[in-house]
């Protein structure tokens, strides 16, 4: 059952060591040998970067992998992900179809990782199981009351909200959206779906024709420095007829689909923000079940876009779900989206639910921004991109997307490989109403984007010398709060021994590009405090310190990275957020 | 406690109760993380709060995992079996539903099958280290288990006395915080980190260990195994079967976050020092 490895253990180790003592000379060295001028500490050490293969200790190390055979093979555990779960498992049942579905997500429970505001739009949600209510779905807080303000530094300018306006949430519910994708995972588990949480899908598998065969999920037992530890295990291989792609936005597996189908060929650029969140318990006397306030304008500037949101939940104790939403295509290097975040919640309008209360919860996680220009194509052969890896808001939840599952459905069991669908553009009125980004239809860039479209996010950001530094108010621990105690609150964690998950293309760029040029801006967008320039231990310069067991896992820095030399590459599976109903 | 320089945040930390393991040999759930040594790095890090009524911390969505020490203990009861010096590993855990997936954990990383104790509600609240050790003395004696390995201590209740009180109850010899573990014919020698180094002690069997950090380190359960392990058996039993009553003798009255930590006073001089000393009252 299990490849046969062809050494036991010790001998295995006794035949590294003896490699190590002979080759030393060519094991990869402290110091980079990449970059031309200067020596750079060695940061980067992931076999993404590095491959094993040419690498003196993986010799006679057993790299085959056990393999698996499903019917389709879901990426992600989220809304996406378990809605299609779902959907397949349900057409299978009504057809009498045996049908294996795995769903593969690197979290180590679901719904860990499971991040947003979030407002949601129970339309799709009656489709998919319409009896949730009895089932037990957890959607508690009808919307009763919808605030829509423009924020100056000292007052609130109240917007009034008419039906018809995107903004207006009347018949949505307020969800803490961790909570319901860990039912959606029970509802799904019951239908007959392998979940299997803990385990990342770390490479996509090609036939020899270039379609997609299926996923690999993440090796195990890798030390630090890269090398093989004595608890190496390989991943094991999930082929299927079918593999969805549902990571979120962003997803690193999605990335490299793109480059392999030239699925953004004749697409925007997708435009992207990262949201801020927290949960509060508030003052009982403040707390309003029911209302969804939202908020443009102050702290963020005419040119920076984002916005607010404040959400009462009515489950059981006055809690509040509040965030902050900023476009990644400032062009400021020395704004720090926490930051705004943080003195945003100083705002007197804010002040006056938040006295009082305790912060019990914070992440972040970057969003779609793009619009409906910015969607790729979503199918290629053998799988297709779902929910918020290609696209904005509506996940799975729309007609389209049922639409496309049916077509999965009947591609598997009519026996045909699923090649090449060309999807037809969806007008899909879902796809174009903002249902979660309230801010984004008033604000003027929004509009500007729609109609001209903007370039990579990455390439917005002005040199360090052409902008002024921002001069943020220190947190005051009450309301708003360090870096370090935020990311606490986040549960997050990461085995330690095992090469950072940020990998660098070249280690000596931070230093002579980011650092040089932008003053380090990675410093200042990463929510979780991942990114440090310290100074060398030789005294003179600095370096780039990688905090990996911080990243909360939002992406934020593959994307706004302005040499886009951060390239996210997945952990081994279970680390990350804790995010509990979040 | 810390050595990497790395790692930012310090957090509490939240495990799995009642995961015990049994086996012929067995092991136990141990719970994780010593503060003993500075060896050792905080692992999980789920931070806590107290439930507004103050009996207790909110459990609600928490990720429930397996002790890490009692990760350590399977670990060894699977090495025995590789070592061909027990016939089966049997995982036990005590608790409601969701403690099946921790087992299935156990059986992913080698254990033949598993046994659930259903415990639920309020009886799983008040769950404690003696009625868990009474639920194992009385499986030990079904099952006729030759060697009990538990982690030993529960991360989230600290108690360390599972171990010792399934012990007593069988009248067994105990082996505790072992790091060192070798099976001689029918007598076992255990090497056990104490406070003034380390004691080897030679115990006959049946006998009951509990294991420490430094007793190995446990394997991956890889996604293969994870799978086969849904094919193996997990035995429903309850509490009543064994004849083990549930009830607790313990009252919980209170349940406080720690005090916040008052910011420290810097003195200049010993003269200061003193006076300071003097004004709290301390000298």
């Amino acid at each position: 059952m299990f490849p046969a490895c062809r050494y036991s253990l010790q001998a295995r180790k006794c035949i590294r060591a003896l490699k190590v003592v002979q080759a030393e000379h060519v094991a990869p060295q402290v110091y980079s040998t990449r970059c031309s001028s200067s020596t750079v500490p060695r940061i980067t050490t992931h076999y993404t970067v590095y491959p094993r293969d040419k690498d003196p200790r993986w010799e006679g190390v057993e790299m085959e992998r056990f393999a698996d055979e499903a019917d389709v093979v879901i990426v992600g555990g989220g809304p996406a992900g378990l809605s299609a779960a779902i959907r397949l498992k349900q057409l299978a049942n009504q057809h009498e179809k045996e049908l294996r579905v795995c769903v593969v997500e690197k979290a180590s429970q679901i719904g860990a990782h499971t991040l947003s505001g979030a407002c949601l739009e129970a339309t799709a949600l009656n489709e998919l199981i319409p009896d949730w209510k009895e089932r037990g779905a957890p959607l508690n807080t009808p919307v009763t009351e919808d605030k829509f303000s423009i924020l100056t530094e000292k007052y609130r300018i109240p917007v009034p909200i008419l039906p018809g306006l995107p903004m207006n949430n009347h018949g949505n519910y307020l969800v803490r959206l961790g909570n319901f994708v860990r039912w959606l995972g029970e509802q799904a588990e019951e239908l007959g779906v392998e979940l299997y949480p803990g385990y990342a899908a770390a490479e996509v598998l090609f036939h020899e024709d270039g379609s997609v065969k299926g996923i690999a999920t993440n090796d195990v037992g890798i030390g630090k420095d890269g090398s093989p530890k004595d608890v190496f295990e390989r991943g094991m291989e999930l082929h299927a007829k079918v593999t969805l792609f549902g990571e979120g936005c962003h997803g690193h597996l999605a990335k490299q689909l793109y480059k392999q189908f030239n699925l953004r060929e004749n697409c925007e650029p997708q435009t992207y923000a990262i949201g801020l969140k927290e949960l509060w318990v508030i003052d009982e006397k403040k707390w309003r079940p029911g209302r969804a306030e939202h908020s443009v304008g102050w702290p963020l500037n005419r040119n920076t876009y984002g916005g607010s949101f404040l959400y009462h939940l009515n489950e059981g104790e006055p809690l509040v779900a509040l965030g902050f939403v900023v476009g990644l295509d400032y062009t400021n290097p020395y704004l720090s989206p926490f930051r705004e975040f943080q003195r945003w919640k100083h705002h007197p309008s804010l002040m006056s639910t938040l006295e009082g209360g305790n912060r019990i919860a914070y992440g972040a996680r970057a969003l779609n921004e793009g619009g409906f220009q910015s969607i790729p194509k979503l199918t290629f052969p053998g799988g297709m991109l779902i929910g918020c890896s290609p696209h904005t808001h509506t996940h799975n939840k729309s007609a389209f997307f049922t639409f496309l599952l049916t077509i999965v459905y009947s591609a598997l069991f009519s026996f045909q490989s699923f090649v090449s669908f060309h999807s037809p553009a969806p007008i899909c009125k879902e796809l174009t109403v903002a249902s979660q980004r309230a801010p984004s239809c008033l604000s003027r860039q929004f509009l500007d984007r729609i109609s001209f479209g903007v370039g990579l996010d990455s390439a917005q950001l002005k040199p360090a010398k052409d902008c002024a530094p921002i001069e943020y108010p220190k947190p005051d621990g009450k309301i708003s709060f360090d870096l370090l105690s935020s990311v606490a609150l986040s549960g997050t964690n990461h085995e330690h021994d095992q090469p950072p998950h940020l990998t660098l293309k070249d280690d000596s760029v931070p230093v002579a590009q980011n650092l040089a040029v932008y003053d380090g801006p990675e410093q200042r967008f990463c929510p979780a405090g991942v990114y440090e320039y310290v100074p060398l231990e030789t005294g003179d310069g600095m370096r780039l310190q990688i905090n990996a067991q911080n990243c909360v896992h939002c992406k934020t820095c593959d994307i706004k990275d302005p040499s886009q030399n951060i390239n996210w590459v997945v952990p081994e599976g279970s680390g990350g957020p804790a995010y509990n109903g979040m | 406690m810390h050595r990497s320089s790395e790692v930012k945040h310090v957090a509490s930390y939240l495990n799995t109760r009642g995961c015990e393991c049994f086996g012929q040999p067995c092991e136990s759930h141990c719970p994780v993380l010593t503060d003993r040594t500075i060896h050792v790095q905080l692992k999980t890090f789920i931070k806590i709060r107290v439930k507004p009524d103050r009996t207790g911390v909110v459990t609600d969505g928490v990720k429930h995992s397996m002790n890490p020490f009692c990760e350590i203990a399977v670990e060894e009861a699977i090495k025995l079996k590789e070592k061909k010096l027990v016939k089966e590993v049997v995982a036990v855990s005590c608790g409601p539903q969701q403690v099946q997936e921790t087992i299935r954990t156990a059986l992913a990383m080698g254990a033949d099958r598993g046994i659930h104790v259903e415990v639920s509600g309020k009886d799983y609240e008040t769950l404690g280290p003696l009625q868990v050790s009474k639920i194992f003395a009385a499986l030990a004696k079904k099952e006729q288990a030759d060697l009990i390995i538990l982690g030993k201590q529960a991360i989230d209740d600290d108690c360390n006395q599972t171990g010792q009180m399934t012990a007593a109850l069988l009248d067994w010899p105990q082996g505790t915080f072992a790091s060192e573990m070798t099976l001689e014919a029918d007598k076992l020698k255990v090497v056990r980190e104490v406070d003034g180094g380390l004691e080897t002690i030679k115990i006959k069997l049946p006998a009951v260990v509990t294991a420490d950090l430094r007793l190995n380190t446990p394997r991956y359960a890889t996604l293969p195994n994870i799978m086969k392990a849904k094919k193996k058996k997990i035995a429903n039993v309850k509490p009543a079967d064994l004849g083990v009553d549930v009830c607790s003798r313990l009252e919980v009255l209170k349940v406080d976050e720690p005090p916040q930590r008052q910011a420290g006073v810097k003195v200049e001089t010993v003269d200061d020092l003193v006076g300071k000393l003097k004004e709290a009252g301390r000298v």
